[in-house]
């Protein structure tokens, strides 16, 4: 025996990670050309390109540049953290079925933007938004790997999760009950769907400081996501420190996804998603499923967003609608996949 | 013992929950030793090996190695330790080469795809060493039980630490693959390494022992060779058992027989 036989498979797997990377990154690139292509104008890749660097007409390129590339631009940073968090949490958890909206940290981030703008204490473009947000996406995340304890079942994740997110939704109800303004309700009602529609650079400028620490923080980690994959008393043998780990993860996953709500609204299931379609690809190992699921996740929210803009309808169909409606037959199939986990082994 | 001790504790006291696990428990151990730590149902066996390890707070003194344990880093304490715990849980479907590959990460190896020569050697010599090397690529979830407790073991052997500590490695196997398991142990401490292995199993523990180590509640009540520690009056006084007692091939039998009221 010799050192080629341990190192050869690892080559080819390398290989054929390399090969799924490849082909996202032209998955990517062309829903960001088509994004920036479709619309009320509907404009081809070349023209897209053209405009984008500068060519083409005036008309062409505001449409690009200041109508669609904010959109764009966010679509693909909003659905990549989504994405990138669901896995981390996978990861930390050892469970398929972790996600930042089944935990209830998008709807908690939406409330507290909702609260600040209801009591009036800041305007909409202010980046008291996304601190308030992120402050309410910790504390839901934070709370609930505390009820969660160190090694909790699927069961129990989910239940907490549910309660929180449950909790998130009737505090914000209360506020949108309690406001007098008939003109805020609506403002609030419509960015709790979860949308990408005429956002701004001043929008992009808002969530992506947060997204872009969030995704440093995670992707930092990723090594200690296989470690953990041993259970969190070898990890810790192993030089894991796994309580830093924990509130590293829960910061990383809170600026993320408080970024992303606090001008996108609630967007859900990406983050459960986009590991899953990932894992016959890559593989198990939560340290390799980390860029591919962001990737993922941006091909996802980037799709999403071009098919509310094709699906002919009356009034907007809302990109976060779209997705749930999407996510949660998928979340019924995972838990009918791990109903023998769910039910204590006796399926 | 002449030569200087690797491990020592003093004083070891855990209290877990408002109970005390451990009391007053000192001991003091050497390389090239295979250490195995026996002992009634919560007797705090699993508990001493955490504490060792720096893997549960504890009150008292540990040193290895010269240094006390207290003042060292994490990465540090993981190289000096190497932990087997109970059940071999591997939470993910990982080919069998990356969680034997994992026995690095304490060294810096965090990343089995970019092992250093040095890294994939220690990794080579641990599969060999415990015969998982045909199915490296395998994925872990698909092995028998047998099979999983070799890369666990391979796992453990590859961070080449100097102490290694192994809890009921030997649980839910064949009598053919307890053995392999305590051979694999027993060479690891004849080459260099101190071994502390807990077990229900006394036959073992005789048969491949240099020193036993008994708790009883709690307490460290009885170490030494094996015929010595696990005499008749500590097999009635903890175990409440008798026992049969011989030698074979110059090793010590024992068999548990029957309970004592």
């Amino acid at each position: 025996m010799s050192v080629q036989a341990i190192t050869a498979i690892n080559e080819s797997a390398t290989r054929r990670r390399a090969s799924v990377m490849a082909a996202l990154v032209v998955l990517v690139v062309l829903l960001v050309l088509l994004s920036l292509g479709i619309g009320p104008v509907r404009l081809s890749p070349l023209t897209v390109i053209d405009a984008l660097f500068g060519g083409g007409s005036d008309v062409q390129q505001v449409i690009v540049r200041e109508i669609r590339l904010p959109r764009t631009i966010l679509g693909f940073a909003i659905g990549a953290m989504l994405g990138l968090s669901g896995a981390a949490l996978q990861g930390l958890l050892r469970n398929p079925l972790a996600s930042p909206s089944l935990f209830g940290a998008p709807q908690s981030a939406a409330f507290g933007a909702v609260l600040v703008i209801a009591l009036g204490l800041a305007d909409v473009r202010s980046y008291a938004l996304p601190v308030a947000a992120i402050a309410m996406a910790f504390a839901s995340v934070f709370v609930l790997l505390t009820i969660a304890g160190r090694n909790a079942g699927l069961l129990i994740l989910i239940l907490a999760g549910l309660a929180i997110s449950s909790l998130a939704g009737a505090a914000t109800a209360l506020v949108m009950n309690l406001s007098s303004n008939p003109f805020v309700v609506l403002e609030i009602a419509f960015w709790l769907l979860g949308s990408l529609e005429d956002r701004s650079f001043h929008h992009v400028m808002l969530a992506l400081p947060f997204i872009v620490a969030g995704a440093m923080i995670l992707l930092r980690q990723r090594n200690a996501f296989r470690a953990l994959s041993l259970g969190e008393e070898t990890a810790q043998s192993l030089g894991v420190d796994v309580g830093w780990l924990r509130l590293t993860v829960i910061i990383g996953v809170a600026l993320g996804v408080g970024g992303a709500v606090a001008v996108s609204g609630t967007i859900g299931f990406i983050g459960l998603v986009a590991p899953h379609l990932m894992r016959p690809l890559i593989g198990h190992d939560p340290a390799r499923l980390l860029v591919p699921s962001a990737l993922t996740g941006a091909a996802l929210l980037l799709a999403a967003d071009i098919a509310v803009r094709i699906i002919p309808s009356t009034s907007d169909i809302k990109v976060g609608v779209l997705t749930s409606i999407i996510g949660v037959p998928f979340f019924l199939y995972l838990i009918m996949r791990e109903r023998r986990a769910l039910g204590g082994g006796a399926a | 013992m002449i030569e200087t001790a690797l491990l020592t504790a003093q004083d070891l006291s855990v209290t877990l929950g408002g109970r005390a696990v451990l009391i007053n428990v000192s001991l003091s151990l050497s390389s090239r030793h295979l250490v195995v730590l026996v002992g009634p149902n919560g007797a705090g066996k699993t508990t001493l090996l955490r504490a060792l390890a720096g893997l549960v707070p504890s009150g008292g003194a540990i040193r290895v190695g010269g240094d006390a344990l207290s003042s060292l880093p994490l990465r540090e304490r993981a190289r000096r330790f190497a932990y087997l715990p109970q059940g071999h849980v591997v939470h993910w479907p990982l080919p069998a080469r990356d969680i034997v590959a994992l026995g690095r990460y304490p060294h810096g190896a965090t990343d089995p795809a970019r092992l250093t020569a040095g890294d994939t050697e220690a990794v080579l010599r641990a599969m060999q060493a415990t015969d998982v090397v045909d199915f490296s690529e395998r994925l872990v979830t698909e092995l028998s039980g047998g099979e999983r407790s070799r890369v666990a073991l391979a796992r453990v052997l590859a961070v080449e630490a100097p102490v290694i500590l192994a809890d009921e490695p030997t649980a839910s196997l064949d009598p053919r693959h307890q053995i392999d398991v305590m051979k694999n142990l027993r060479a690891a401490a004849d080459k260099s390494a101190l071994v502390i292995v807990v077990t229900h199993d006394l036959g073992l523990a005789a048969r491949f022992a240099d020193t036993v180590l008994v708790l009883s509640e709690g307490r460290l009540v009885s170490q030494g060779k094996p015929a010595e520690a696990l005499s008749e009056q500590v097999m009635a006084d903890v175990f409440r058992i008798s026992a049969y007692r011989a030698e074979y091939q110059r090793e010590a039998v024992i068999v548990p027989w029957a309970g004592i009221r």
